[in-house]
């Protein structure tokens, strides 16, 4: 059990795949104008990501080794498919306000990523914690984006207005705003772990 | 007397010149325009000039206090940053806006590259155009010269590109300054006595605001009206942001090229763009945006137009 903690807790920080790893950038700069957004799209790539990591880890002694990028792709388009539908029957106002970027999960580097990387040479349930940990990792690091440029941005935060007067700063809502905060946060977080280590050493 | 010989490596002959001393001289060199700018335009113009001076200043005694590095603040380099945005605003503008412009340009257009000479982009014009996207309601409601009053009137390229016709502003009112614009850009007499003073002392060299002008100057003549070859390109010259931003933006020693060549290139591309977004573009003024693009492509002319060493290529 301990190691699947291991697994688990690894995507959330040291391995966090939009921090450090620094993969799924396109769905992250690109939907994460405010916290709902985030939230949704986070939980779809989880989805995507736990059901692609079980399902490869399952296969992977079946799937021929020069042709496995198509069979990873194939398995994954399957569950943006099911993530998509569902989210299309459940809640269509998410849906249309995430737009093309739902069916776009299929080519997140994060998901192929894991499952070349990871689960096609692990076994199933480490395959789904590690799957699990890059999910929560991806949905909290999407969330603290939106937020920041939900609020800087229009002044709002989960769609509620926070202070009255506060002018936002309308720059942050649009794309350079994503680039702009993503860059101070990967600035941030690296200056944290350049600290630890010094601790380390 | 062991101690009384300096053994020190060539070279030995030093000239009294230093980054700090550049820079107060560069901030001299502003101060005519911005006292026009408050005769033009009444008081609140040097409150803004204040405020963007003190925020700069103290943000990058802050964050280099933050990451306890030494403070530079004396160098003058914070302070000429937070004048040449304050000089880029409209006069009348909350009073947290030249404030919000000047942490900005400080802490992510120059202390994130790591402070003074490693920036990409001049301080400066980030700052501008940040508030420009963030704000764009404060940044384009211009005041009417001469009336301290806050009646609210457009510039004279804002009213050009709206297709409107300019009521009564001859080219003697432009060149003293008596429009609508920013704070520091409008009075170009001020402007030019400055840039003059950086000439003759040699701070900067007449390449690229020469080349800047001139190519401006050339694209609006042939492409600036219906027919070809009939633009107005004095008005184009004397209205805008083109002056202050030829001979103190462009200028800039980090962000420009070395070379006299490359100094040429970064002016004609500065040029073409400021004459695209005025004429084309979706802007009435393009000299910021023109800077900030041939910034990112300083690197570039300067690799290729390297002195080639001789006997060498």
């Amino acid at each position: 059990m301990r190691r699947y903690l291991k697994e688990f807790a690894r995507g959330i920080f040291r391995e966090n795949p939009t921090f450090v790893l620094v993969l799924g950038l396109c769905p992250t700069l690109a939907v994460s104008v405010s916290v709902i957004n985030g939230i949704g799209m986070g939980i779809a790539a989880t989805f995507v990501l736990l059901g692609s990591n079980i399902i490869i880890a399952m296969i992977k002694n079946l799937i021929p080794e020069r042709i496995r990028i198509p069979c990873f792709i194939v398995v994954i388009a399957t569950f943006v498919t099911i993530a998509e539908m569902a989210m299309k029957a459940y809640s269509p106002a998410l849906n249309r306000s995430l737009g093309i970027y739902v069916p776009l999960i299929v080519v997140n580097c994060m998901v192929l990523g894991r499952a070349e990387a990871y689960a096609k040479k692990s076994g199933i349930a480490s395959s789904f914690f590690d799957g699990l940990g890059m999910g929560v990792g991806f949905t909290w690091a999407l969330v603290l984006i939106s937020a920041i440029r939900e609020f800087f941005g229009s002044g709002q935060l989960m769609g509620h207005t926070i202070f009255k007067g506060f002018e936002p700063a309308f720059v942050l809502s649009m794309p350079p705003g994503a680039l702009l905060v993503i860059g101070l946060l990967l600035g941030f977080f690296n200056v944290l772990k350049q600290r630890k280590g010094q601790k380390e050493a | 007397m062991q101690d009384r010989l300096i053994v020190s490596t060539s070279p030995h002959l030093h000239v009294r010149e230093s980054t700090s001393r550049i820079m107060w001289l560069v901030v001299l060199s502003l101060v005519p325009a911005g006292i026009a700018g408050a005769a033009i335009f009444g008081m609140s113009a040097l409150g803004v000039i204040a405020l963007g001076i003190v925020s700069a200043v103290l943000t990058e005694a802050l964050l280099e206090a933050l990451t306890k590095r030494k403070i530079t603040v004396s160098d003058g380099s914070a302070f000429l940053t937070g004048l040449l945005l304050a000089y880029n605003l409209p006069p009348e503008v909350p009073f947290w806006l030249p404030i919000a412009g000047s942490v900005f340009s400080i802490a992510v257009g120059k202390q994130v590259f790591g402070g003074l000479g490693q920036n990409i982009f001049n301080p400066a014009l980030v700052g501008r155009v940040f508030l420009m996207a963030s704000w764009p309601r404060y940044m384009t409601s211009f005041t009417r010269p001469l009336a301290y009053d806050a009646v609210t009137q457009a510039t004279p390229l804002a009213a050009l590109k709206e297709g409107k016709a300019l009521e009564g502003i001859s080219r003697l009112d432009l060149f003293l300054g008596l429009r609508g614009g920013c704070i520091g850009e409008v009075c170009i007499a001020a402007l030019l006595v400055g840039a003059l003073f950086l000439l003759i002392m040699g701070y900067i060299s007449w390449h690229t605001p020469l080349s800047f002008i001139l190519t401006t100057a050339a694209i609006t003549f042939v492409f600036g009206s219906n027919g070809l070859f009939s633009g107005d390109w004095a008005f184009q010259i004397l209205t805008g942001g083109l002056i202050l931003g030829a001979f103190f933006m462009a200028t800039d020693y980090v962000t420009s090229p070395l070379t006299r060549k490359g100094q040429i290139i970064f002016g004609i591309g500065c040029g073409l763009i400021t004459a695209v977004i005025r004429l084309w573009g979706g802007y009435p003024e393009g000299v910021s945006y023109a800077i900030l693009m041939m910034n990112a492509a300083t690197p570039v002319i300067d690799r290729f137009t390297k002195t080639k060493v001789y006997g060498t290529g």
